[in-house]
């Protein structure tokens, strides 16, 4: 049974006031009024939370923290999602997954304890990495998604290559895990706590055998999940982590790391777990404000108030995501800018997934780029 | 030559595991001809092995990634992708499309560590019954030989 007390105490769903700020900035609630986050925790503390588990609308928050920010009673609906769908899944709900649930069956083969992945294949021969180390960079699911996405013309792959040529230039030399696994960010959003445990507890024993005592990101998704979930949900996890941005800004403001010329007006979208769930908003700003020549231009909706790309944990992909996608590209496109960087691969494959529509190609056509492939063109 | 020997050496060690070995096989088989051909077979009273569960899908076009990945995500150790043969599908293009997506598939498996040979498509049209007696023992025994599934301990469902 449902611990409400619990589920209340810790996100103060108890003291919200019905102001209705957060289904005014809610992405979803803007193209649909099927959802709102302002009716669904008054359902939860009216004594409707029952049905509020059955709802195959639970399952459309993108989790992205636009209510959080504007909330004048401090109410945590991630956290209050993350919580119920927890709840809902131990009740047999889930959500319908994108893409037939390949993705899903991906991240839960990767709980099998005996596993033994060719993800490494992909590291062109020029660079160098190794098994043990100072420092491990997380790959996470960026080969899968590699050969996955190969219609919409992602190559996800050359995200993982650009910080790998990054760290080579730098002269560090990384660990990259043969057998690390999918951080478990998307189970544990959707309610599958024992699945995301069990990637934690792999995950945290591949590094450990590695010897590395700080973990490099280049997805915004497996930083949030490692700082702020592995030591929430699991035990023996004490590893410094961080995100590539934060890293590549501090080689650039205090090690003399300089970038050559790239003569392009872009803009950037913060990913919302990067930004709004971490904070992040100035390193990637500061590494392209320090390429020369290239003229940052902000959207009108950024840094903690930046839209979300859509659609999060390959969860009821809908109608609603491609109508945030589309608004979104077109903000960007309207800054004018020709180029849309990001740091989450997510971000960057669910736009891709946008543009196909060639209806509207002339609105919403950007080129897309993850930032350390940005700077890897530069080094 | 050493991959022989330690092999030699581990069967002995394996042998009365190695009997008990029953492999799980899923087959996907399209409804106009490759599952027709499995009745064909039925029909024709051919003995085979019956080591493997079909499903049958409207064209092998249909079976996407995520079909075959649910199979071994649920202890499979091998998949059976088939349907008509180039220029017999019933909805024209099904079977190139099945070839596309399987070489998707393949690739996802081979991440996985899984070996190519749990994985496999072919075509086996409604008059092919023996065929596709002779294809699913074949089959069962390539993966008996592989052995389980280093996933299949995976099995339960999450
Ligand atoms: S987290 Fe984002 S999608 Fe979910 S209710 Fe809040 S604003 Fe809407
Ligand atoms: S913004 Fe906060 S206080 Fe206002 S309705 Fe939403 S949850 Fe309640
Ligand atoms: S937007 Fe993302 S989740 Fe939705 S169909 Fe496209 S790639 Fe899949
Ligand atoms: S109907 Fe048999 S392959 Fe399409």
């Amino acid at each position: 049974m449902m611990n409400i007390e619990t589920i209340a105490k810790a996100t103060h769903v108890n003291d919200c006031l019905e102001c209705g700020k957060c289904t005014a900035n809610c992405p979803i609630s803007r193209f649909t009024d099927a959802y709102s986050p302002r009716l669904n925790v008054g359902r939860f503390i009216q004594g409707y939370a029952e049905e509020l588990l059955q709802d195959e609308r639970l399952w459309d928050c993108l989790t992205c923290g636009m209510c959080n920010v504007r909330c004048p009673a401090d109410v945590k609906y991630t956290e209050f999602m993350k919580r119920i769908r927890l709840e809902a899944f131990q009740n047999g709900r889930e959500a319908t997954c994108s893409h037939g649930g390949a993705i899903q069956s991906l991240m839960r083969i990767m709980t099998s304890p005996t596993m033994n992945q060719n993800r490494l294949e992909w590291v062109p021969k020029e660079f160098t990495y190794s098994d043990k180390g100072e420092l491990v960079y997380f790959v996470g699911c960026l080969p899968y998604f590699d050969a996955f996405f190969t219609d919409l013309e992602v190559n996800t792959l050359d995200t993982a290559k650009s910080v790998l040529k990054i760290l080579n230039h730098l002269d560090i030399t990384p660990v990259l895990l043969k057998n690390e696994r999918c951080c478990g960010h998307d189970l544990l959003w959707s309610g599958d706590l024992e699945n995301f445990k069990k990637l934690a507890k792999h995950n945290i024993t591949e590094i450990n055998k590695s010897g590395a005592k700080r973990v490099l990101f280049s997805c915004a998704e497996g930083y949030r999940t490692f700082k702020l979930d592995y030591p929430g949900y699991v035990d023996g996890f004490d590893i410094d982590v961080v995100h590539i941005s934060e890293f590549m800004a501090e080689h650039i403001s205090s090690n003399g790391l300089k970038l050559n010329r790239f003569d392009r007006r872009v803009t950037y979208q913060d990913p919302c777990r990067l930004g709004r769930h971490m904070n992040i908003y100035d390193p990637p700003r500061e590494v392209m404000n320090s390429i020369p020549g290239l003229e940052l231009v902000e959207m009108r909706k950024n840094r903690n108030t930046a839209v979300c790309c859509g659609t999060s944990a390959w969860m009821n992909c809908n109608l609603t995501s491609k109508q945030i996608q589309a608004y979104r590209l077109k903000s960007a496109k309207t800054t004018g800018a020709d180029l849309l960087v990001t740091t989450c691969p997510k971000c960057y494959i669910h736009f891709k997934c946008a543009q196909k529509d060639e209806n509207i190609s002339d609105q919403i056509g950007i080129d897309i780029q993850d930032l350390t492939v940005l700077t890897a063109s530069v080094l | 030559m050493t991959e022989k020997k330690t092999t030699a050496k581990k069967k002995t060690a394996k042998k009365t595991e190695k009997q008990k070995f029953v492999p799980k096989i899923v087959a996907f088989a399209c409804n106009w001809c490759s599952y027709a051909g499995a009745d064909n077979a039925g029909v024709n009273r051919i003995q085979y092995s019956p080591h493997f569960r079909v499903i049958r899908t409207m064209c092998s076009g249909r079976v996407k990634p995520a079909f075959v990945l649910k199979a071994f995500e649920m202890g499979a150790d091998g998949v059976l992708v088939s349907g008509c043969h180039f220029g017999d599908c019933h909805y024209i293009f099904g079977n190139y499309r099945a070839v596309e997506l399987f070489e998707k598939t393949k690739k996802l498996v081979h991440l996985l560590g899984l070996e190519d040979e749990r994985l496999r498509l072919e075509w086996v049209s409604a008059a092919e019954g023996i065929r596709w007696a002779e294809l699913i023992n074949e089959f069962v025994d390539q993966i008996t030989r592989l052995g389980p599934s280093p996933l299949s301990e995976n099995g339960k469902k999450s």
